[in-house]
């Protein structure tokens, strides 16, 4: 299997480190609760078909990626930088909070 | 028997070999196959189960019985085919699975019993009794029933691996792979060509069609030299496509050396390739496929094609007396190119009763091959056909079912294929590997113009560019009619390889083993080396016969990778010895190898367990020794192998805060602080040191052992949660050296070392800072794992070596020197310090006894969950220490411990032991563990029982820190 990495360009998996689908991104506020830590930290959808994951370019750059790769055909349609990603969901969450 | 005038073999070099001990001659550009064919050798091997005298069937990898092993000892190497083994100077054959001989096999007394030993036979004989199975029959079986075997010794041939990266790889260099190849390569795109053979040319080197007016061999020839002319061409010939998997990846066996008699050269034998392709071109062929009547596995039978390949490429005819059993057009060729070299061809069976003669030969149509005759070589078969049954005498018989497209690769991704009627055979389903697509007879294209013409256009559609020029070639039709098996009695066999009859698939139906994949696995057909490739389609043909459904309903087995056999060695190439676990060595490895100190692994690391001195007989006597060093005078320990991480930036110190469960933003400059470190559901990930060395500044220091996963964690949380901060850091274990020195006289030891002397005002406890050793810029932490009054001090790493020397040097003139791991546990034990066999991943913060340490002024990693009720429960097993109070004083690493009166069962246990030691110290072992209500249990009188040694003892519950618990040595 090969990554897109948008640092490095294709690079074969070797060269990655997984690390599940991309939940880990949105990590609960210190009192969001029991349920919604439990979730954050143990429960996974594991459905077949498109997921946003997190790989690891440990053995390249050192980018978390998120890659979106279809997990019963192996197609992978996408990577971006994790950094990217997290930044543009924080900026979104920041202009609603201001809206409310 | 050689035949004037053909073949591609250089007849100008004679080359000599041997088989089973004698002494044979062949030429330049003979197979084994094709050399012993020559020589008149027609057994060559004993089947797998029935041990029936077999010979060689194919001219190709496909080939299912002549398996031989090829030279000894380190060497040795089984299961190569006859068919691929390119002969040369002194190679050396033998034959397997049979004894004492191969003329003269004991274990051929199978055949007679062959009534019994049907499908599924060891399934219903060798269930009862039970406990019989692994000790008395299958070592039996597997002695009876088998392949070639392994040397036992280690393989003295060398593998390699490579990767490639391509726009276009071309699988197959036959009619279509060459034109497919042209057509990239003149567009200049970066191709690979790749190719099983030692030849480009595919089946134009087999048989006598003409190309563009010239022989195809020719044809191919001169295309062969056109694409290695062309740089952005690589052609690669001796190389398989064993897989096609996600992303454009192939694998891909190069056969380096296989052909030589050269060993351990510069050459490896062979070369295990990761090809990245932007497009493939699957131009793979197509495999003959024998047809099943009584007896069809005669030394001498052969397919037709390969008849035709052995004559054409060797200049071999595998008889004197030819005939031919078909149905279809294209094994006819066989007879006409026989009858072209002057061999005598005694008839023509062709099943279809509208079959015609395409040439001066004896044609018998409608009509049926039904049994053989001649034991260890084919001397007569049996013909019927509407007219009455005949006996024709021969010595070879080509047989020809058809043709099946080598559709493998393309199901390597769990595609299935298509079925296509009019040819009676598979073809790949497009689109069944992203990024591929078929060309030629692999498609179903049989003909070599529509193979031309196909591969052409299958590369210009793929770059957008034009099509190599096509030259002109044969364009015959594919006429045949399907025929699976002749009916009637006896055993027609399916699968050579694994002794596999009609009757087996038959029984199978019966038994309701009616899945393909069922049959499969119940008659063992399609199993082994060739994997079905002469038998698949032919015994699914006959399953959905027996089943009565159609052939596309009753489906294949899964085709997988390797598309032939590879070695584990090629597979494994490079990763053996040092490249499977490369050495990390600190810089005082050459100054403690000097004084002889066994090594122990930590990680990739290499650290001295001891320094042994003379006189020491038992490490122990070393350990208590250097134990005594660093409580009495000064011990120098290298600790460069734990990780180091620079961390700097404004907001190094939030980043920290956010990590660690306890504060370093309010860290002061030229300080150092322990910090646990937490996983996001609150258990303990690792521990370590920080030190501030200015504002912005710190440097972490990590556990040997999770080195790694830290600096992963760190570049998640910057990068994934907290991509606000504005901080680096890198990893600089290996840039510096850094040494513990510790005992009494540490700062004894460092006073005229340094350039400037210290002080216990100008350098407390947990101080750190720059310091100069020689003019060099160095750094010094005051910190212990010891419980001594101790320093570590760090140097760039090229001056560790000097820095170890020196420091163990001035060690020695103080009573003291170097210590090892074993004293380092030792000491780190009395003192009730943590490493990984404490935090192994299950304990969290208040296990450990250091609730307190998790800060309630933020958040930080792991604490909402580590605030989950279950983990601050008082009945959870805690940290603690022990010490052992009965008759047996000796404590163990991995004891349980149970009330004193208790019964020493799961229901019972109350914790274990994960360090032990014994203290030089105490004068007895010394325990830290994990026992239920842990501090309440201070004083507690617990039995210890290592069920696994045998030992049971009394313990008493103790403090985790022994030594010195005030920890007044370590801030004096």
């Amino acid at each position: 299997m090969r990554l897109p990495c948008p640092l490095c360009g294709e690079r074969d998996l070797r060269e990655f480190y997984y690390q599940g689908a991309a939940v880990s991104l949105t990590r609960p506020d210190p009192d969001a609760g029991a349920d919604a830590w439990a979730d954050y930290v143990h429960l996974r959808e594991n459905l077949p078909g498109d997921l946003e994951e997190m790989w690891h370019h440990a053995q390249g750059c050192g980018a978390w990626l998120v890659v979106t790769r279809n997990t019963a055909t192996h197609v992978v349609k996408g990577a971006k930088l994790a950094m990217d990603t997290k930044r543009a969901d924080t900026k979104r969450a920041d202009t609603k909070g201001a809206r409310t | 028997m050689r035949v004037r005038n053909k073949g591609r073999i250089d007849r100008s070099k004679p080359v000599s070999f041997t088989f089973d001990g004698n002494n044979y001659r062949g030429f330049e550009g003979d197979t084994l196959a094709s050399a012993l064919l020559a020589n008149d050798v027609r057994l060559v091997s004993r089947s797998f189960k029935y041990h029936r005298p077999r010979g060689i069937l194919t001219a190709g990898s496909e080939e299912p019985n002549a398996l031989v092993t090829i030279g000894s000892g380190g060497h040795q190497d089984p299961n190569v085919r006859a068919t691929v083994q390119e002969i040369y100077e002194g190679l050396e054959a033998r034959s397997q699975n049979a004894w004492p001989s191969l003329e003269f096999d004991v274990m051929a007394v199978n055949d007679l019993a062959s009534p019994f030993l049907g499908a599924g036979f060891y399934y219903k004989t060798f269930m009862w009794p039970r406990a019989f199975w692994e000790k008395i029959y299958e070592p039996i079986i597997r002695r009876a029933a088998g392949l070639g075997a392994l040397s036992g010794q280690p393989n003295a041939d060398t593998y390699e691996r490579a990767f490639a990266h391509c726009d276009v790889l071309v699988i197959g260099g036959g009619p279509a792979g060459l034109m497919a190849a042209l057509t990239a390569g003149q567009a200049g795109a970066d191709v690979i060509l790749a190719d099983e053979d030692s030849l480009l040319g595919g089946r134009l080197n087999l048989e006598t069609l003409e190309v563009d007016g010239q022989s195809g061999a020719a044809w191919a020839a001169g295309v062969a030299a056109q694409l290695n002319a062309m740089e952005n061409v690589r052609v690669m010939t001796r190389t398989t496509i064993t897989g096609a998997y996600d992303q454009g990846t192939y694998g891909a066996l190069e056969r380096v050396n296989h052909h030589t008699s050269v060993r351990n050269g510069k050459a490896p034998l062979e070369t295990f390739w990761r090809i990245a392709a932007k497009h493939a071109i699957l131009c793979a062929g197509a495999l003959e496929r024998p047809v099943a009547f009584q007896n069809n596995d005669r030394p001498g039978i052969m397919t037709a094609g390969a008849v035709r390949a052995y004559l054409n490429r060797w200049g071999v005819a595998p008889g004197k007396a030819i005939t031919v059993f078909a149905n279809n057009d294209d094994a006819h060729r066989t007879a006409l190119d026989m009858i072209d070299a002057g061999v005598h061809v005694s008839a023509v069976i062709d099943s279809r009763a509208e079959a015609e003669a395409l040439g001066a030969y004896t044609l018998i149509r409608g009509a049926h091959v039904t049994n053989t005759g001649g034991r260890k070589r084919l001397e007569s078969i049996t013909v019927r056909s509407a007219s009455g049954a005949q006996n024709i005498a021969t010595d070879c018989l080509a047989m020809s079912g058809g043709w099946n497209p080598t559709v493998h690769l393309t199901c390597h991704m769990n595609g299935r294929p298509t079925w296509r009627e009019d040819i009676a055979s598979f073809v790949p389903t497009e689109g069944a590997i992203p990024g591929l697509v078929t060309a030629g007879a692999c498609q179903g294209d049989f003909s070599t113009a529509a193979c031309l013409q196909a591969g052409a256009a299958a590369a210009a559609h793929i770059l957008g560019c034009d099509m190599a020029d096509v030259p002109v070639g044969d364009d015959c039709a594919y006429r045949m009619e399907p025929l699976w098996a002749v009916p009637g009695k006896g055993r027609a066999w399916l699968d050579f390889q694994n002794d596999v009859s009609v009757k087996d698939i038959k029984q199978a139906a019966t038994e309701n083993f009616r899945s393909v994949e069922h049959m499969k696995r119940y008659t063992t057909q399609g199993m082994a080396t060739d994997q079905g490739k002469n038998s698949n389609v032919q015994a699914l043909a006959l399953l959905a016969d027996a089943t009565r459904r159609g052939i596309p309903e009753t489906g294949t087995t899964t085709f997988r990778p390797p598309y032939s056999p590879v070695a584990m060695a090629a597979l494994a190439a490079g990763a053996e010895g040092k490249g499977f676990m490369p050495e990390r060595f600190t810089t005082s490895h050459v100054a403690t190898k000097e004084r002889k100190a066994p090594m122990i692994e930590a990680g990739l690391w290499y650290r001295p367990s001891y320094f042994p001195i003379k006189g020491e007989t038992h490490w122990r006597q070393s350990c208590d020794r250097e134990v005594g060093y660093v409580r009495e005078a000064v011990g120098v320990c290298d600790v460069s192998t734990l990780g180091k991480i620079d961390i700097q930036g404004p907001d190094a110190g939030a980043l920290l805060d956010f990590i660690y469960t306890n504060m370093f933003s309010t860290l002061k400059v030229g300080r150092t602080r322990y910090g646990l470190m937490l996983r996001e559901d609150g258990h303990v990930m690792d521990d370590g040191t920080t030190a501030r060395l200015s504002e912005d500044h710190y440097v972490m220091t990590t556990t040997t052992a999770a080195a790694g996963d830290v600096m992963r964690h760190l570049e998640f949380v910057t990068q994934c949660l907290r991509p606000d901060l504005d901080v680096r850091f890198a990893s600089v274990t290996e840039q510096w050296a850094q040494f513990a020195v510790a005992g009494p006289k540490a700062r004894d030891l460092l006073n005229g070392l340094l350039d400037a002397p210290i002080d216990g005002e100008s350098w407390p406890f947990m101080a750190c800072g720059p310091v100069s050793v020689g003019g060099i810029k160095a750094r010094l932490f005051r910190i212990s794992f010891s419980g001594e009054h101790a320093y570590e001090i760090a140097v760039p790493s090229r001056y560790g070596d000097a820095l170890f020397r020196a420091l163990v040097k001035r060690a020695e003139k103080l009573g003291g020197g170097p210590y090892g791991m074993e004293a380092l546990n030792v000491l780190r034990i009395e003192k009730g310090f943590i490493t990984h066999s404490e935090i192994h991943g299950r304990v969290t913060a208040f296990d450990i006894g250091m609730g307190r340490m998790v800060s309630a002024k933020k958040d930080c990693i792991g604490k909402t969950m580590s605030m989950r009720e279950g983990l601050l429960d008082e009945d959870r097993e805690q940290l603690m220490g022990f010490k052992p109070i009965g008759p047996v004083m000796q404590l163990t690493a991995g004891a349980h411990l149970y009330e004193e009166g208790a019964e020493p069962v799961a229901a019972n246990d109350l914790g274990y032991f994960t360090s032990v030691a014994f203290s030089p110290t105490f004068g007895h072992y010394l325990a830290l563990g994990f026992v239920r209500t842990g501090a309440a249990r201070k004083g507690d009188r617990l039995k210890m029982v290592d069920a696994v040694r045998g030992i049971e003892t009394v313990v008493e519950v103790c403090h985790p820190v022994f030594f010195d618990p005030e920890g007044e040595r370590t801030r004096g």
